[in-house]
């Protein structure tokens, strides 16, 4: 099953701005990515509630995971954006 | 037309749709025999007319921030696993309202428990409960109302959270059925310039787009105003704003006696218009984020440009008012436990003398290169010794014109031995109220204390003044007081020599002098300090007021 650990990026940490723009962009892949840090339990990567609560700030390391078709491709881009600093791209 | 009554409790006229700020609605018991199906349905309804209004919001917020703030939200009320575990919870025997609390009660104690920036996060969680709980019940949406045009807001009362974020161009009037002339919502609109009628018990009865009028001094309410009332009204208002902003030349009450009406500024870019002169020219801007303090130099181009400005004006520069309550990194000071209460003002120079010696010779220097007519204060004096100290530094700088800052109770009370070293007083009320009510300047909750209107601040503000007549030195006030119209009256009669607030404040407290003479000045100022309550000091002055223009047959509107 495609999977990637990487670290936030942004600034701020995955909230407010990254972590929407970051949930938006896993709605629009075709298969269902989880995202998960550290050993707590892997959540939808399209939940706005969910992503928050993980709290990840700046450096934090988060697990992408998804399976079927596309599924590397989605954790992939969801990935590279996850590693860039969101906070930092213009509005 | 129905006519309802409530107190004045920011002037000026204002006319247009109602629109109330709805409370959050409460839980209502659950329901015994659910039907899954329609609560299930009723879920997703209300997440589709929450998301929709939030969307219009962030669609038509000002701030940048804002809307990003509400798109947030319309994702978190997207959230397909908020729909799931709802549905979970009404398969379990919930009714929607239910179901949608307990699963973002689940959420908030994990954004709670994360803690920092989430832990801040949880009232965007409990507005978002409160509007879809609201929606299944099909209640009005709780909050601040956003009709996507101008309007009159009405409450029962607004929280300071409530009024934080209120556009004074979306916002034409303010109407509550409680509260009173010294509410947060009373202090806040006069600071916004929105007229506003507090404590008016009908207005709750008006429906969500009934056209309105309100008079903000009569406190008169007419609820049914037809379109033709509501275009008068709003024009009048803005003639009147515009005829202010045009008035023009010093301050002075109906017989001529001259009260200056001062600026308050940071820098020369805060200088609009014609002004008599600078009363509180605060320095800390150039101080602001800097590891090390402006050098001589530095300093001398800044207050240059402003003294270039006002050739032959007076301007009055306050040293650097920084320190515990206002940290800046160079100063270095340690942690207090009580900032307001420790090294702040003028005491910095206990620590670091040379950033007040430094910045005398830059005033000095400054003030040699134009012929502004520069005076000196320092802030937090406390003592006639302080005063004394502060006064001698001056002029060994070659600075004539050197005052103290009265904010603290103790100055306030030996006045006249502070006025025997010192050339001028200026009164700063916002910090004086702060100390003398023990009630923290920030503290929404503590307004009522730091109304000026109450008693005991009038009779430091009397004792101050007293002093500078009795010395034939000039006492001035420099605060948000001194930019309320009626308590510009009071200040005056007080004997109180120059009023200085932000420049677009003038113009009103110009017209306000204008209309009287110093002795009805004095017969208000006598009247204010003779009430026992801030309330009772307004009534006894407007009521002064009134009698006084009965009795030189000037109409009363």
């Amino acid at each position: 099953m495609p999977t990637r650990t990487v670290l936030v990026g942004s600034a701020s940490g995955l909230h407010a701005r990254p972590a929407a723009l970051f949930v938006a962009e896993a709605a629009k892949q075709p298969v269902l990515v989880t995202i998960r840090s550290g050993d707590k339990k892997p959540v939808p990567a399209r939940s706005m509630l969910a992503v928050l609560s993980l709290g990840a700030k700046k450096g934090t390391e988060v697990t992408l995971e998804a399976d079927g078709d596309g599924a590397q491709a989605a954790v992939d881009t969801l990935a590279d954006l996850l590693e860039r600093d969101l906070d930092a791209v213009d509005a | 037309m129905r006519e309802l009554r409530g107190i004045g409790a920011s002037p000026g006229g204002a006319a247009g749709p109602v629109y109330r700020l709805a409370p959050p609605p409460a839980l209502p018991p659950l329901v015994e025999s659910v039907d899954p199906g329609a609560e299930k349905a009723a879920v997703r309804a209300a997440v589709l007319a929450v998301a929709a209004d939030l969307t219009r919001r962030a669609d038509t917020a000002l701030d940048v921030t804002a809307a990003e703030v509400l798109r947030a939200q319309v994702m978190m009320a997207q959230d397909e696993t908020l729909i799931d575990a709802a549905d979970i919870a009404i398969d379990g025997g919930a009714d929607a309202p239910h179901a949608i609390t307990d699963v973002l009660a689940g959420h908030r104690a994990a954004f709670e428990a994360a803690g920092g920036y989430l832990a801040e996060r949880v009232s965007d969680l409990d507005d978002l409960r409160d509007r879809l709980v609201a929606a299944c019940l099909g209640l009005p949406m709780p909050g601040v109302p956003d009709p996507g045009h101008p309007y009159l807001l009405i409450a029962r009362d607004l929280a300071p959270a409530d009024t934080a974020g209120l556009e004074p161009g979306l916002v034409l009037g303010l109407i509550t059925a409680e509260g009173g002339p010294t509410s947060h919502t009373a202090i806040l609109a006069r600071t916004l310039g929105i007229p506003a009628v507090v404590r008016c018990p009908g207005i709750l009865d008006v429906t969500d787009g009934v056209l309105a009028s309100l008079d903000g001094t009569s406190g008169v309410v007419v609820a049914g105003v037809s379109a033709e009332t509501v275009t008068t009204v709003n024009a009048d208002r803005l003639a009147e704003i515009d005829r202010r902003a045009r008035s023009r030349g010093p301050g002075r009450t109906a017989d001529g006696h001259p009260i200056a009406l001062l600026a308050n500024i940071g820098s020369a870019r805060d200088l609009t218009g014609e002004v008599e002169g600078v009363g509180l020219f605060r320095t800390e801007l150039l101080y602001l984020d800097r590891s090390d303090p402006p050098s001589h130099e530095e300093q001398v181009t800044a207050y240059r440009d402003v003294f270039a400005a006002l050739p032959g004006r007076k301007i009055v520069v306050r040293t650097l008012d920084a320190g515990a309550d206002k940290p800046l990194p160079f100063l270095r000071l340690a942690d207090e436990p009580n900032p307001a209460l420790g090294i702040r003002g003028l005491r910095v120079a206990r620590q670091t003398p040379s950033v007040l010696t430094t910045q005398l010779a830059a005033i000095a220097a400054a003030a040699a290169a134009t012929d502004a007519d520069v005076w000196v204060m320092a802030p937090m004096v406390a003592t006639a010794a302080e005063a004394a100290a502060f006064t001698e530094s001056c002029r060994e700088h070659g600075l004539p014109t050197a005052g103290v800052m009265i904010e603290v109770p103790a100055a306030a009370l030996r006045a006249s031995q502070v006025l025997r070293h010192a050339d001028f007083l200026s009164v700063g009320t916002n910090d004086l109220s702060q100390y003398t009510f023990a009630a923290d300047r920030m503290c929404g909750d503590l307004a009522d204390l730091l109304d000026p209107w109450q008693p005991a601040l009038i009779a430091l503000l009397a004792s101050c003044a007293a002093a500078g007549v009795e010395a034939g030195k000039p006492v001035g006030v420099c605060g948000e007081s001194a930019a309320d119209p009626d308590f510009a009256l009071v200040l005056a009669g007080l004997g109180i020599t120059s009023l200085s607030m932000a420049p677009r404040s003038i113009p009103a407290v110009r017209e306000s002098l204008a209309q009287h003479t110093l002795d009805e000045c004095r017969q208000i100022a006598e009247a204010a300090l003779a009430a026992p309550s801030p309330e009772a000091a307004r009534a006894a002055a407007a009521g002064a007021s009134r009698q006084l223009r009965i009795g030189d047959g000037v109409s009363v509107r």
